[in-house]
């Protein structure tokens, strides 16, 4: 039967298990609008198109599953560009429609047109103009199987509104065959071999672990490696969950604020197991002081990823979890020629000292501090939520002071560090887990990058909880003025702001403000239990820093501490 | 160090600006770069010579096999190849000079394609030593234009061993 290009559309998506489209209409994607209705696949309308790529992106981050966007064209198109440049940098797969002027038209400069193809090549896995609607289904399928396989990322697909009207033979394309795109899963058995051997030989190794364990589910493996081979575990912001955060293996993460015991562990350990990291700058401070006196053991599925930043002495590409499942397969079968937990023994004594002598703290003072916020919204849910951050002071303490046990729990803009992320990913992620507690851990800055979405979440009665972390500053880039650039708080300070109560309630929503230590948890307590879209106004010590902190530049041991 | 990359790929539209801004946006360089279609229909062949450090290089031809229209990459310093350019190129030639021009334009094998009273434009081919050899021996009558394309390079055949 021939069917209209929309028709098509929506027929692959259903068929690649989209039962969620967050997006935004307008001219050139009417025709996908008037079929919608007709499918089983529910539209989310968001108010800002970034927040719709970012609603996408929670959604695939909870799930595990592709998150779609729709937008229109031109202006629609361009504001999902710092969606697709957040999912591109923290690996996430999505696929993004967007509409495009009709096919006779593009390159005349028509009403809202835009080269999305072109604007989107560095940020996009890969993208396409589908110029036949003969070709989409064809290019449907390639997008979904390129956002999730290999190493995840968004995939842009720009449709041309005569294209969606258009009418072919629809024929689903069981199979994807591409034969200049082949990932490669399973990793080189030798070099495994060679990990185990460093194992063996090593007297202070240490796991490092990135987004890519929690991306290919490998957590289980990697906690059955640490454990038995008494191995400390550290990770990088991404990481966060991959290993429980109550372990006592656990040294917390590293880097720029990564914890003590975490970065000297790194710089003293003699093997490093790095499983799905890219040695981000941000994560290794000073290169040529990182890790200097340790084999590094690299495994990650993008080739690109090893040898780009730091020097590898075992490389290993592949799947994480396939990898570590072999590494623990050969590790299994020599387990008796090392007495692992005695040979480790000095190591593991080592790093506790480390994490006893300088762990994560604050300092109590009578006012509301930011950590302490934290903390307490982790005992009153005993870490069981979802948690998103913005960029920023917020997402820090959140990192540092809430306890992830579990993979998929926190959801944050690592890489690119998108200001706005974290409340439309809080939306994506409440769809994926309708039962479960979703709370945006905000700043008073980055939520009113994305606050219009209160409406999106309101109009879907989404139980969401935003505590703002108020400081009245760009906190974040106000430290740095105040230890590198002499207090010279220029565009920090956050003069005029709204009255977050009263804006929570003009859009429907449940508004709290906390101003004294005394009421924070019976607040943030009520404000949980209700089953409506909550703001908590926390009104937090106002210079607050983030602690510990590695200059820019500096080694990861030369930490300022509180 | 330079390296002569051969990059086979899809011919999509965009597979060439996919290419260069893989390479302008991570601060690559490109010294030259040569694009033609091959006998199978649909894929192009992309001969780029580059420069760097290993590590550098290693990333190039590793992000170019990560492009997902890209089908295969070769780094000709890892095997024996033949590389040619060809340069046109248009030089002062006035009767005093014109013989000596020519001796050079021998020795090179190369073509006369244009002459006239003042200049003669030769037509010259050769690895990328060569030609630079060419164009700095004919610097000194002055050079009024070139026109050179980039290197494209070939894999030699297997040679009978100690032959």
């Amino acid at each position: 039967m021939e069917l209209n290009g929309a028709r098509i559309l929506l027929e692959c998506l259903k068929r690649e298990g989209v039962d969620v489209l967050f997006g935004y209409p307008g001219g050139a994607v009417i025709d996908i609008y008037d079929e919608l209705p007709r499918h089983d696949i529910r539209h989310i309308l968001v108010r800002h198109e970034q927040a719709a790529v970012h609603a996408a992106d929670g959604f695939a981050r909870a799930s595990g599953k592709v998150g779609v966007c729709l937008v229109t064209s031109g202006p629609g198109a361009t504001n999902t560009v710092t969606g697709i440049a957040t999912a591109y940098a923290d690996s996430i797969p999505l696929v993004v429609l967007t509409g495009q002027v009709p096919t006779p038209l593009i390159g005349n400069d028509a009403f809202q047109e835009v080269d999305i193809v072109g604007i989107t090549r560095p940020c996009t896995k890969h993208n396409y103009l589908v110029k036949d609607v003969r070709d989409l289904a064809r290019v449907l399928r390639q997008a979904f199987y390129l956002a999730r396989s290999g190493r995840p990322g968004p995939v842009l697909v720009d449709l041309p509104k005569d294209v969606m009207q258009a009418r072919t033979e629809f024929i689903w394309p069981e199979d994807v065959k591409m034969r200049s795109y082949n990932p490669t899963y399973r990793p080189n058995l030798n070099q495994l071999r060679r990990a185990v051997e460093a194992l063996i030989e090593a007297r202070r190794p240490l796991f490092f672990a990135g987004g890519g364990v929690v991306m290919s589910d490998a957590s289980e493996e990697l906690g059955w490696l640490a454990r038995t081979l008494s191995i400390p575990v550290t990770s990088t912001l991404m990481g966060l969950g991959a290993f429980p955060g109550d372990d006592p293996l656990w040294l917390g993460m590293i880097g720029m604020h990564g914890t003590y015991a975490g970065n000297k562990a790194v710089n003293n350990a003699d093997c490093i197991v790095a499983v799905g990291a890219r040695f981000d700058d941000r994560v290794t401070g000073r290169l040529s002081a990182f890790a200097s006196g340790a084999r590094i053991i690299h495994i990650d599925i993008d080739p690109t990823s090893i040898r780009k930043n730091v020097q590898v002495d075992i490389p290993v590409v592949g799947d994480c979890r396939k990898a570590l499942a072999g590494i623990r397969e050969i590790a299994t079968t020599r387990l008796a020629e090392k007495d692992w937990a005695t040979a480790h023994e000095p190591w593991l004594t080592q790093v506790s000292t480390w994490r006893t002598e300088q762990p994560l703290t604050y300092v109590q003072n009578g006012t509301i501090k930011p950590q302490q916020v934290v903390e307490t919204i982790f005992s009153i849910t005993r870490g069981d939520a979802i948690v998103t951050t913005e960029v920023g002071q917020n997402q820090m303490w959140t990192a540092q002071f809430f306890t992830f046990r579990k993979p998929r729990t926190l959801l944050t803009s690592g890489g690119l560090g998108t200001m706005g992320y974290g409340f439309p990913a809080a939306i994506g992620a409440q769809f994926a887990f309708p039962d479960k507690l979703v709370i945006d851990m905000a700043g008073d800055g980055s939520i009113q990058m994305n606050i219009q979405e209160l409406a999106t979440a309101v109009c879907n009665k989404l139980p969401i909880k935003i505590v703002i972390l108020n400081n009245g500053y760009l906190g974040m880039v106000r430290q740095w003025q105040e230890l590198f650039y002499q207090r010279n708080y220029c565009s920090t300070c956050m003069e005029a702001q709204p009255d977050f109560v009263k804006l929570a309630e003009a859009y429907g929503a449940e508004g709290y403000r906390i101003t004294e230590a005394g009421e924070l948890e019976s607040t943030l307590r009520a404000a949980f239990a209700s089953p409506h879209t909550a703001v908590i106004d926390v009104r937090v010590e106002r210079e607050e820093n983030v602690y510990p902190m590695v200059p820019a530049g500096a080694a990861l041991d030369e930490m300022l501490l509180v | 160090m330079r390296h002569v990359l051969s990059v086979l790929v899809e011919n999509e539209p965009g597979v060439l600006s996919r290419v260069a801004g893989l390479f302008s946006g991570r601060g690559f360089n490109i010294e030259s770069l040569n694009v033609a279609p091959t006998l199978e229909e649909g894929v192009s062949l992309m001969t780029i010579s580059t420069s760097g450090e290993e590590q550098i290089i290693e990333q190039i031809v590793k992000q170019l096999r990560k492009l997902v229209t890209v089908i295969k990459v070769v780094d000709f310093i890892d095997v024996s190849a033949v590389e040619r350019e060809m340069v046109m190129v248009k030089v002062q030639a006035d009767d005093a000079r014109r013989a000596e021009v020519l001796r050079i334009a021998d020795i090179f094998r190369c073509k006369v394609v244009d002459v006239s009273l003042n200049d003669l434009t030769l037509e010259a081919t050769g690895d990328h030593g060569k030609i630079q050899a060419i164009l700095s021996l004919l610097a000194r009558f002055g050079i009024k234009e070139i026109a050179r394309t980039g290197t494209v390079a070939m894999r030699r055949s297997m040679q009978p061993e100690n032959a």
